[in-house]
């Protein structure tokens, strides 16, 4: 059990969120959904990354204010290194010290 | 809006005001009640234009509170923080005719919603030296004084439940606002737990 700090709530306890998985996919346009091979829809639609590091992840502070946001964890050690709004990049870390 | 005369309360077949006769307050850790049938209206809209907060201090009298997890009151109406964009208005009952047409006019032109939400919930309210230790039984929160107190709410999880917390006193006092449909199972929970720390029903 670890603790999340919601961007608008402030720390809650884990069981109040739900986990929304990897962040920062992009859905194509239109104008690319033509040219897009099959290949290319896969990766889009099936293929995620599991790195055993930090992982850049969308939250849901589902028992509080409902808002969604990303938090940059490292999967091994639970620790979250980056809590931010929806909408912005993700921010740089330093993987080599964690 | 359900007709006044027709209207029972959630907690209705709890016989609460019957029970409420047998007194003990003066000696009880913990004093539980209903507050039924509050008006509560879900405004959204952006805090940062001012058009916004001068329309719901317009009508509501109250401005509103942009700090998370915060509440305005004046007089018999507050504004309860939840989300950067989302608040309750709440005040006494069967104000919603008078104040979500009121609401609406005064955000007209504007990206902002209203919307009447007063049948959803109830309220339980808790109080007395020991109403701390029965809540923490089912909510995560730290609310020692020095980090929750009055004038705070919270959205947060009670024994499984969704529910609103919203401290209005240090004795200390809170409103758990919870959907009626979970209210049965909440208010059974929290007099079982209260019943540890001597119980008495308030009006
Ligand atoms: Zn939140």
């Amino acid at each position: 059990m670890f603790l999340i700090t919601c961007p608008y709530c402030g720390a809650r306890d884990e069981h109040e969120f739900g986990y929304g998985h990897e962040a920062h996919i992009v859905r194509p346009t239109p104008a690319e959904y033509e040219q897009m091979s099959d290949a290319e829809w896969a990766q889009y639609l099936f293929m995620r990354k599991n790195p055993k590091g930090v992982h850049f992840e969308r939250w849901v502070h589902t028992k509080g204010c409902r808002r969604w946001f990303n938090v940059a964890r490292h999967t091994v050690t639970h620790e979250i290194l980056a809590v931010y709004e929806m909408g912005k990049p993700a921010p740089q870390i330093d993987t080599e010290k964690k | 809006m359900v007709e006044a005369y027709q209207r029972r309360s959630a907690l209705n077949h709890f016989g609460l005001a019957a029970r409420a006769n047998q007194g003990g307050h003066a000696t009880a850790g913990v004093i539980l009640g209903e507050s039924a049938h509050r008006t509560i209206i879900n405004i959204r809209g952006d805090a940062n234009d001012a058009a916004f907060t001068n329309a719901v201090k317009s009508v509501t009298g109250v401005d509103v509170p942009t700090k998370a997890n915060t509440v305005n009151k004046a007089g018999e109406v507050s504004i309860l923080w939840l989300g950067p964009d989302e608040w309750w208005v709440v005040t006494t009952p069967d104000r919603s005719d008078e104040l979500v047409p009121a609401l609406r006019q005064a955000f007209q032109g504007q990206h902002a919603a209203v919307i009447d939400v007063s049948e959803s919930r109830t309220v339980i309210t808790i109080s007395g030296a020991k109403a701390r230790d029965v809540l923490a039984r089912g909510i995560s929160l730290d609310l020692h004084p020095q980090v929750f107190g009055p004038g705070q709410c919270a959205q947060t999880g009670m024994s499984k439940c969704n529910v609103l917390l919203h401290q209005t006193d240090d004795k200390p006092s809170y409103d758990i606002y919870v959907l009626k449909s979970f209210s049965d199972y909440l208010w059974q929970w929290t007099e079982k737990i209260a019943t540890n720390f001597g119980l008495a029903i308030g009006a």
